[in-house]
């Protein structure tokens, strides 16, 4: 008796921890799994062309007002905080150059991400959590129609397209709201304001944020459909679904964000 | 003919069928009843290939379903349509992309032939007027209808329904069941469906399949499952309390609640 129960407690914590382990595993294994089913029926005819303009519009042209009042409020914010410091050296003129650089290469498409994650995410992995909860999933496969073509493609290729294109918005804005500061209570001129913004910039600059918005696009799309498909056990199994889904983009957001931070680093370095 | 061979399946190490064999005859209404959660939608899943079964074959015109791959599987459900328990229809979609939906599909119909068919499926099921409405618009006796409409849009060889006198009325009940026994009748269609309604059962099969304890336990025609000698089978059809289910219910599942509460009221005196 003893001896059984000095076993579980030596052994709980290791066969805790390996379970862990394998849920982990299972879990990456089911999002790479749907990602290459989604890829492959992407290229598989037929496109549902209103299905993604719906799609389209629900990711790219509702979440277009909350982006544009985060980033041009982040950009003013920026503008305000860097101030501080740099009037103390009379540097003034570089807050430009600094709020266009930080928004373009890192602020503008990580918070378009989480705000999109936050926004259509939850709203993905709810209408689909739904869906299996109530049958409509099992419906479409009876209906000879699959699910992943059906339902993942069009969300996937509308954030792959409208992503982007929101972190252009956010850039553009961010940059607007630091010259509103700049120009207005900085006493910056208009012309060297725009100059010294768009002098450093460099096309990579733009490019390795937009690639970084594509690759939080992927993240995005394979976590809320996955989780959205696996959820189970009513209004219950869908409320946790959305909310797993909305923390594991967030944290797989920021941690794909530091990956490719420190990726363009070093081969841009060189 | 649809097969069903020494189908074994479980569900997180819990057994749900075991070795359970069924024959249904092309052309046939045939009823499967049992207690809830005996494993009944779980067999008709298996007849779709919706499920894939751990042990044994599912044979529809003697090709084995569970070794088809995706696309063989899509072709062979063309024949074959669905009534879902709660109707599961598109939430997003109206009526008539509901009905119409292998049609938008599948087929290169023009848009008026297939309101044209979509029209008819609808008049067959009692509905009208209302393809523009949406899933949410819809009476639970409508979206059952609807989700029937849908079924048989395709003109399908074979027909499943899950519960489908469930969560409605019993004169709507009556009214699907009267629908369920024409459209066989005059669409020739086999049907197979799953439910513990009595009534519904008599009033639709042909013959008539008890699921207990993972395997089918009796089958025969309405009058032989009627007048059955079987003690599980006359206490289901009867609906009494006492018999054999709940005598081994109660050696399962409710003596054991009994002792958890017996050492719950021990622990209380302890404490007190």
């Amino acid at each position: 008796m003893y001896k059984k129960i000095l076993t579980r407690s030596i052994l709980g914590p290791f066969n805790y921890a390996k379970k862990s382990v394998r849920e982990f595993f299972m879990y990456i294994g089911g999002l790479a799994v749907l990602l290459v089913q989604t890829i492959f029926w992407i290229f598989v005819p037929r496109m549902r062309k209103i299905q993604l303009l719906d799609q389209m519009s629900k990711v790219g042209v509702s979440s277009f007002p909350i982006v544009f009042l985060i980033s041009i409020f982040t950009g003013i914010v920026l503008a305000l905080q860097s101030a501080y410091q740099m009037q103390k050296v009379s540097a003034e003129m570089y807050i430009a150059s600094l709020v266009s650089l930080s928004i373009t290469r890192e602020l503008g498409p990580v918070l378009t991400a989480l705000i999109v994650a936050g926004r259509c995410g939850a709203a993905m992995t709810a209408e689909l959590g739904t869906m299996k909860v109530t049958e409509q999933v099992e419906a479409l496969e009876t209906l000879s129609a699959n699910p992943v073509q059906y339902l993942v493609v069009p969300r996937f290729i509308a954030l792959l397209i409208m992503l982007p294109l929101l972190t252009i918005c956010a850039d553009f804005f961010g940059i607007v709201g630091g010259y509103i500061i700049g120009v207005s209570k900085l006493n910056i001129a208009h012309g060297m304001y725009l100059k010294m913004s768009f002098d450093p910039l460099a096309l990579k600059d733009i490019l390795t944020g937009i690639i970084k918005s594509i690759s939080f696009a992927i993240i995005i799309c394979t976590i809320s459909c996955f989780e959205g498909l696996n959820s189970a056990g009513g209004a219950e199994g869908v409320g946790r679904a959305t909310t797993s889904s909305v923390v594991r983009s967030f944290i797989l957001i920021i941690i794909a964000d530091c990956f490719f931070t420190a990726l363009f680093y070093f081969i841009f370095a060189k | 003919m649809i097969e069903l061979k020494n189908i074994s399946r479980a569900f997180q190490g819990q057994a749900i069928l075991e070795n359970l064999d069924l024959t249904i005859n092309t052309g046939e209404s045939m009823v499967i009843i049992g207690r809830s959660g005996c494993g009944k939608s779980v067999t008709l899943k298996h007849i779709m290939g919706l499920l894939h079964p751990d042990k044994g074959k599912v044979l529809i015109d003697g090709r084995d379903i569970t070794s088809l791959n995706e696309k063989d599987l899509n072709k062979m459900r063309m024949n074959f349509g669905m009534l879902f328990q709660g109707a599961a229809l598109f939430d997003s979609l109206s009526v008539l992309e509901n009905v119409g939906f292998q049609l938008f599909e599948y087929t290169d119909m023009s848009l008026e032939d297939i309101k044209k068919r979509v029209a008819e499926c609808l008049g067959r099921v009692g509905l009208k007027g209302v393809e523009n409405k949406k899933p949410a618009q819809l009476s639970g006796g409508m979206k059952k209808r609807v989700g029937l409409a849908r079924a048989i849009c395709m003109f399908p060889k074979v027909i499943l329904f899950d519960e489908p006198t469930t969560g409605v009325d019993p004169i709507m009940g009556d009214v699907i069941d009267e629908l369920i026994r024409h459209l066989h009748e005059t669409l020739k269609i086999t049907s197979v469906t799953v439910t513990h309604d009595m009534k519904s059962a008599y009033k639709i099969a042909d013959r008539i399949a008890m699921l207990y304890d993972k395997k089918i336990v009796a089958i025969g025609t309405p009058d032989e499952i009627k007048n059955s000698d079987n003690p599980i089978v006359k206490q289901f059809v009867t609906g009494s309390a006492e018999g054999p289910i709940t005598d081994n219910d109660e050696n399962g599942e409710l003596r054991s609640k009994d002792n958890s509460s017996h050492s719950h009221i021990k622990n209380l005196k302890i404490e007190l």
